[in-house]
């Protein structure tokens, strides 16, 4: 009887525009056609677009309300190499790293769905390798501006905020990085192993785990955007 | 085999998933290669509304690529959608305020430190 009902539903729901979403709502059941894991992973990285907003935006508060000129992130964040200071360079690496690893990624979800669990593995543990490299990255950056003295309260490039601003961002982006690439290999490992064969041959969790390495890349984006360019 | 080439759904316990074809992420991929590298040139511009006007629009394409293709966003009921992106647009308020209240602060600052070098200066 129940599952009859479910499947009734099913059929009944309309496939697009405002009707599906009032149908949706109003199901008395489910709202959501997703599996549940994923329903809430969305939830969760919605909630945390507000915490990193809520990072990015006391920054440009600080950067607007400053009296003293703020650093020159192109020049702060510039490497020597090839005899010659080039702006941003290793940030531009990471960049081109995160949004690999992104690839890597969906490309690994896309054969978790064919049971591929060989390549599934690869292509995770590829990901994961991509974001320990730009966990790397990221330490050696910070020990390089570290050893120039910037520090959360005082910097010798300019306004005092930039310190603050700096390894507020950075370090909660680096950190969500560096659960990520635990998460990735902890299922990555998982699927080697066969347990989601035993569990009915559900991938699910690869694209949960995706989601969340996805949303990683997408705050790298906003951070790059509005702290090195801007 | 035929199916599974083409990223359809193919039957069994995979049929409920997002499955499409490879092809679409390495070519989003190449594409987010590409906004990277001119959002990454935006930084040879002057400062001004050109490189700040770029810099937002690659931000935005990179970022809408991402959101829509590889975290599935583009497939996904509109009931699902809605409820993803409609909360963040509160944050355009958040974003509004701030950036009045920086300006505030900004004058007052400017108007507390200033003062007392006219004084000094009308003095002599």
């Amino acid at each position: 009887m129940a599952e009859h009902g479910v499947t009734a539903i099913a059929e009944e729901t309309p496939a697009e525009g405002w009707r599906s979403i009032v149908s949706d709502w109003s199901q008395d059941k489910q709202t959501f056609h997703v599996p549940w894991g994923k329903a809430m992973m969305w939830i969760f990285l919605v909630s945390d677009t507000f915490i990193f907003t809520c990072f990015l935006v006391s920054y440009m508060n600080v950067r607007i309300s400053t009296a003293v000129p703020w650093p020159n992130p192109s020049e702060v964040f510039a490497l020597h190499a090839f005899g010659r200071d080039i702006p941003l360079l290793l940030i531009a690496i990471m960049t081109f790293i995160l949004i690999t690893s992104s690839g890597t990624m969906a490309m690994a979800v896309n054969y978790g769905y064919r049971r591929d669990r060989a390549r599934t593995t690869a292509l995770m543990l590829i990901t994961a390798a991509f974001g320990a490299t730009f966990v790397g990255m990221q330490a050696f950056e910070w020990t390089k501006l570290i050893m120039e003295g910037v520090r959360p309260w005082e910097n010798p490039f300019g306004a005092e905020q930039f310190g603050a601003s700096f390894f507020m961002i950075t370090g909660f982006h680096g950190m969500h990085v560096s659960i990520g690439v635990i998460y990735l290999v902890t299922v990555a490992l998982k699927v080697l192993r066969g347990d989601y064969e035993r569990a009915g041959g559900n991938y699910e969790i690869v694209e949960i785990a995706g989601l969340y390495w996805h949303f990683v890349d997408l705050v790298w984006v906003f951070i790059f955007a509005f702290f090195y360019l801007w | 085999m035929a199916t599974v080439e083409s990223g359809q759904v193919h039957g069994g316990a995979a049929s409920h998933g997002q499955q499409h074809p490879i092809k679409i992420y390495i070519v989003i991929w190449a594409l987010l290669f590409v906004f990277s590298a001119f959002s990454y040139f935006t930084d040879f511009l002057d400062h001004g509304w050109l490189r700040w006007g770029l810099i937002l629009l690659f931000m935005f394409l990179k970022a809408g690529f991402i959101v829509a293709i590889f975290m599935h966003l583009a497939w996904e009921r509109l009931a699902l959608i809605y409820a993803i992106l409609t909360p963040p647009v509160v944050l355009l308020f958040l974003i509004a305020l701030m950036a009045i209240e920086g300006d505030y602060t900004l004058l007052t600052r400017l108007d507390f430190f200033s003062e007392p070098a006219p004084i000094t200066a009308s003095e002599h």
